[in-house]
C-alpha cells in the first residue's frame, strides 16, 4: 500500500496580472501521485510547471493566498492541516530547494539537533554528520561559512536525522558539480532501502534516471504519466503520453530534437488535453475533456491515445 | 475553500484610499485659503466660547474663530511641508545619486554627512538652521529642507548602487547603450517609486516638525495663524478650562500627518510590482 | 576574427588568483565546451571574455586588436546568463527587452519560439524558459561575433533547451559566430562542442 498518496490535487493563485486586473491561475490542475515506502519516485518536469507547490501542498505549506482542492493521504489517511503540522519535520521531511531554509543565526549542529525526536540528540546528530562526511569541526559552524556543497549536506542530514517516512527533496541538485550531484543522489538512494519513501522532484532527468524507481513526468502542473524508470531507453517506445516521448528525444544524449511550442500558461489552460496543442496525436476528442489518468503497461498515463 | 470577503483587491483599495486622501488634502487646503480673514479678527464680543454652530471649533481669548484659525493654520503648515519635503527629497535624490555614482570619495564625503545629521536630533538642528536664515517662513522651510534628506538619501543610494550592478544594467552597457540612456531608462523608472514615497512620507515628519518648532516660539511669527502657534498660545489657557483652544487644532493636525502617511504606504502598494498575491 | 586571451590573470581584490596565464582561443564558427568543477572561475573567464571584468594582467583580443574595457558600442562578445529573470528590467513589456539591442527579424523570433503575444506582456507573467529565449535573441545582434553561454539552459527541461540551441546553432553557422558553452551537463556539451576545454587545464 502507498505510503503517501496525492488524489486530484489542485492549486491556484490569485494573481495581479496588470494594472488593477487579478486572475485565478491554476497552477496545479488534478493531479495524482502515490509513493509507496523503499522507493523513489522522481517528479520531472519543467520549472515554472509548479513541481515545487506539489512538495509545499503536502506539507502544508504554500502561501496564504493559495485555494487547494483534492485529498493527500499520509498512511491511508487524510492528511489535513492539523496532522500536517503535527507530521511535517517529524515523519513528512522536505530537502528544501534552497540553502536559505537554514537558520542564520543558529549553529548548524544545534539546527540539525532540533529535529531529533530520539533520546541523545546530540550523539544522533554526530553519527548524521559522520555519515555524510561533515567533520566534528562543521557543528559549530553558522550556515554562511559553510559551502555550498556542505551546506547541502547538511540539509540532507537535518531530513535523514528526523527519522522521517517520508523525504521530499526538492531540486536538491541543481548547481552542484557531478560528484556532488552522485553523492547527494546516493543518499536518497540509501534512504530508500532502508524503507523510507522518496520523492525526488527535478527538472534534470538525468539525475532522475540514475536513482530513481519510477519517473512522474510532469506537465502544465500535472502528471501526464508514471513509468517505471526501465521504460526510459532506446528511443522512447515503451514511454506512455506524448510529451514524455519528446521529452526524451529531446534530450542532448539522444536525438536532441524538440517539439514546436511551449508550455501554456496556468492563467491560459487548453479546456481539453493539456498537451493536445503541440501533440501530433491530437483529435478532436482530446479537445473535448481533459483525459483522466488510466493504468497501462506498469504505468499511468493521462491520454486517450496512449497504447 | 476561501471565501472571498472583500470585493476589491488589495491595489483597488489602495487606489480608492490614495484617490479618498488626495481629495480630503484638497478640501482642506481649499477651505484654508477661502476663508475669509474677517473671521480670524479680533472680535471682543465673542471672547472664549465653547464651541456652537456659529464656531463649531470655538473663539479664543480674543474672540477668532478657531476653525478658521485651525484650517488656515494646517493650509499653511501644509505649504510649509510641500515646499520643505520638496527640498529635502531634491537634495537626497541628488546627493544619494552622486554618493552611488561618481565614486569612492563622493560616496565617502556624502555618507559621512548623512551620519552626522543622522546623529543629531532633526529638531536641534531645524532649529540651528531656522534661527540662523533669521525665523520665520523663509528659516523654517529652509531648516526643513536642509535636515529631513539623510534617510532618503541613504535609501536612494543603496537603490541605485543595486541597480547599476544588476544584471540587466550590465547587459544594456555591453549592448553599447549610453550611461544617460540607462540612467533614464533603467536606473530612474526604478528609484522613481523610492522617491514618490519617501517624499510622501517626507511630509508628516515636515509638517510636525514645523508645528513643533513654531511652537517653542523659533519658527513663524506669532501673526500667522500656524498651529504651532495656536498649541503654543493655547497653553496659558487650558488650565481656565478653554480645552478646545488645543484640542481642536491637535486633531487636526494629527489626521493630517495620518492621511500624508496613509497616502504614502498607498502609493507604494500602487507602484509595486512584486506584489503578486493577496 | 579570432577571439584570443593572451597570458590573462584575474582575481577579486586581494584573494588569491582565481586563474593565472591563461592563453585561449575559438575561431569563427567554432563551437567551444569548457567544464570543470564549480569554484573554478569558469563565471569570471566568460565575464572576461564578454568584457565585464578587466583581467588584472593580459588581454583579450578580437583578430588581433584588444576589445578595450571601456568601449562604447555594441561588444562583439555576448554573454547569456543562467537566470533570465535577473538579466530583464522587471519594469520593462518583453517587447522593449526584446528591441533593447537591436531589431530581431520575424525569422529569428520564430526560430526560438518567441510568440507575437508575449511581447506586450511584462516578465513575471513569462515563465524562465519563455524569458531564456528573450536574452537569447537580445544577444544574437547582427555585430555579435561570439556567444557564450554560460549555463544557459541549465533551469530550462530538455524541450526548451533543444528548442534554443537548435536555435542557435543554425544563426551560429549562418554567420560563422562563434560558441562558448559553460555547463556541467556532459552530454550537452558532447552534443554541441567541436572542442571541449577541462577547467583544469585553463589554471596552468
Amino acid at each position: 500500500m502507498p505510503i503517501l498518496e496525492v488524489e486530484n490535487l489542485s492549486v491556484s493563485f490569485k494573481k495581479y496580472t496588470r494594472g488593477f486586473k487579478q486572475t485565478k491561475s491554476t497552477v496545479i490542475t488534478s493531479l495524482d501521485v502515490t509513493v509507496e515506502a523503499g522507493e523513489i519516485l522522481a517528479v520531472v518536469g519543467a520549472s515554472g510547471s509548479g513541481k515545487s507547490l506539489l512538495a509545499h501542498a503536502i506539507l502544508g505549506i504554500l502561501p496564504s493566498n493559495a485555494i487547494t482542492s483534492g485529498v493527500i493521504k499520509y498512511g491511508g489517511e487524510e492528511l489535513t492541516p492539523a496532522r500536517q503540522s503535527v507530521l511535517s519535520g517529524k515523519e513528512l521531511a522536505l530537502i528544501p530547494q534552497s540553502v536559505n531554509y537554514l537558520d542564520p543565526l543558529m549553529r548548524v549542529g544545534s539546527q540539525v539537533r532540533t529535529s531529533v525526536k530520539k533520546e541523545n540528540a546530540i550523539a544522533a546528530q554526530r553519527e548524521v554528520f559522520q555519515r555524510y562526511h561533515l567533520n566534528a569541526g562543521v557543528e559549530k559552524m553558522y550556515p554562511f561559512q559553510l559551502s555550498g556543497g556542505m551546506a547541502r549536506r547538511t540539509l540532507l542530514a537535518t531530513a535523514m536525522v528526523s527519522g522521517a517516512r517520508v523525504i521530499i527533496a526538492d531540486e536538491p541538485t541543481p548547481g552542484l558539480d557531478s560528484v556532488v550531484i552522485v553523492e547527494a543522489l546516493n543518499h536518497l538512494k540509501e534512504s530508500a532501502v532502508n524503507g523510507c519513501a522518496v520523492m525526488l522532484i527535478t527538472h534534470d532527468i538525468e539525475s532522475a534516471l540514475q536513482v530513481a524507481d519510477r519517473i512522474a513526468v510532469f506537465y502544465a502542473g500535472t502528471t501526464v504519466e508514471i513509468s517505471p524508470v526501465e521504460h526510459f531507453n532506446g528511443n522512447g517506445e515503451q514511454l506512455r503520453h506524448p510529451y514524455s516521448k519528446a521529452l526524451w528525444r529531446a534530450l542532448p544524449q539522444n536525438d536532441f530534437i524538440p517539439i514546436k511550442g511551449s508550455q501554456p500558461r496556468p492563467s491560459q489552460l487548453p479546456s481539453g488535453c493539456l498537451f493536445a496543442p503541440r501533440c501530433e496525436m491530437a483529435t478532436p476528442d482530446c479537445e473535448q475533456e481533459r483525459p483522466a489518468m488510466r493504468n497501462l503497461r506498469n504505468g499511468m498515463v493521462r491520454c486517450i491515445h496512449a497504447t | 475553500m476561501m471565501p472571498t470577503l472583500t470585493l476589491l483587491n488589495k491595489k483597488q483599495r489602495a487606489l480608492i484610499v490614495t484617490i479618498l486622501a488626495i481629495v480630503f488634502l484638497m478640501i482642506v487646503i481649499v477651505i484654508g485659503v477661502v476663508l475669509d480673514k474677517e473671521s480670524i479678527s479680533t472680535n471682543l464680543k465673542h471672547r472664549n466660547a465653547s464651541p456652537t454652530f456659529e464656531h463649531p471649533f470655538g473663539t479664543d481669548w480674543l474672540g477668532r474663530d478657531m476653525f478658521s484659525r485651525t484650517f488656515m493654520g494646517i493650509s499653511l503648515s501644509i505649504g510649509v511641508g510641500l515646499i520643505g519635503a520638496f527640498g529635502s527629497t531634491l537634495i537626497a535624490t541628488i546627493l544619494g545619486v552622486i554618493s552611488a555614482t561618481m565614486g569612492k570619495t563622493a560616496d565617502r564625503i556624502v555618507s559621512w554627512l548623512i551620519d552626522l545629521f543622522l546623529s543629531v536630533p532633526h529638531l536641534v538642528t531645524l532649529i540651528l538652521i531656522a534661527f540662523t536664515f533669521g525665523g520665520g517662513f523663509k528659516g523654517i522651510v529652509i531648516g526643513i529642507a536642509l535636515t529631513h534628506w539623510p534617510s532618503l538619501a541613504r535609501i536612494i543610494r543603496a537603490e541605485v548602487m543595486q541597480i547599476r550592478s544588476a544584471e540587466f544594467v550590465q547587459i544594456s552597457r555591453k549592448m553599447g547603450k549610453s550611461s544617460w540612456w540607462i540612467a533614464t531608462k533603467h536606473i530612474f523608472p526604478h528609484i522613481l517609486p523610492q522617491i514618490l514615497v519617501g517624499f510622501m512620507l517626507l511630509f508628516p515628519h515636515a509638517i510636525l516638525h514645523e508645528a513643533a518648532v513654531t511652537f517653542l516660539g523659533l519658527g513663524l511669527s506669532p501673526h500667522e495663524p500656524a498651529i504651532g502657534i495656536i498649541l503654543s498660545e493655547s497653553m496659558k489657557y487650558l488650565s481656565a478650562g478653554m480645552w478646545w483652544l488645543a484640542f481642536f487644532p491637535g486633531l487636526c493636525l494629527l489626521f493630517i500627518v495620518r492621511t500624508f502617511d496613509m497616502l504614502g504606504e498607498n502609493i507604494r502598494i500602487l507602484m509595486d510590482i512584486n506584489i503578486d498575491h493577496k | 576574427m579570432q577571439l584570443r586571451t593572451q597570458n590573462i590573470a584575474f582575481r577579486y581584490g586581494k584573494e588569491p588568483w582565481l586563474f593565472k596565464n591563461v592563453n585561449f582561443t575559438v575561431d569563427p564558427g567554432e563551437i567551444v565546451g569548457l567544464v570543470g568543477p564549480s569554484g573554478y572561475g569558469k563565471t569570471t573567464f566568460c565575464r572576461i571574455l564578454a568584457g565585464y571584468e578587466v583581467p588584472n594582467k593580459g588581454s583579450v583580443t578580437l583578430n588581433g586588436r584588444p576589445i578595450k574595457s571601456k568601449r562604447k558600442g555594441y561588444h562583439p562578445v555576448q554573454l547569456v546568463f543562467q537566470h533570465p529573470e535577473k538579466a530583464i528590467n522587471p519594469r520593462w513589456k518583453m517587447g522593449k527587452v526584446l528591441n533593447e539591442g537591436w531589431q530581431p527579424d520575424q525569422q529569428l523570433l520564430d526560430a526560438l519560439g518567441i510568440e507575437e503575444e508575449w511581447l506586450t506582456r511584462f516578465p513575471n507573467e513569462l515563465s524562465g524558459g519563455e524569458l531564456q529565449r528573450f536574452c537569447v535573441a537580445r544577444a544574437l545582434g547582427p555585430d555579435t561575433r561570439y556567444l557564450i553561454a554560460d549555463e544557459m539552459t541549465t533551469m530550462l527541461d530538455a524541450i526548451t533547451q533543444a528548442q534554443i540551441w537548435k536555435a542557435v546553432l543554425k544563426i551560429a553557422e549562418q554567420r560563422e559566430m562563434g560558441i562558448i558553452v559553460v555547463s556541467h551537463e556532459v552530454n550537452l556539451i558532447q552534443q554541441l562542442c567541436h572542442r571541449v576545454i577541462e577547467i583544469d587545464h585553463l589554471n596552468t
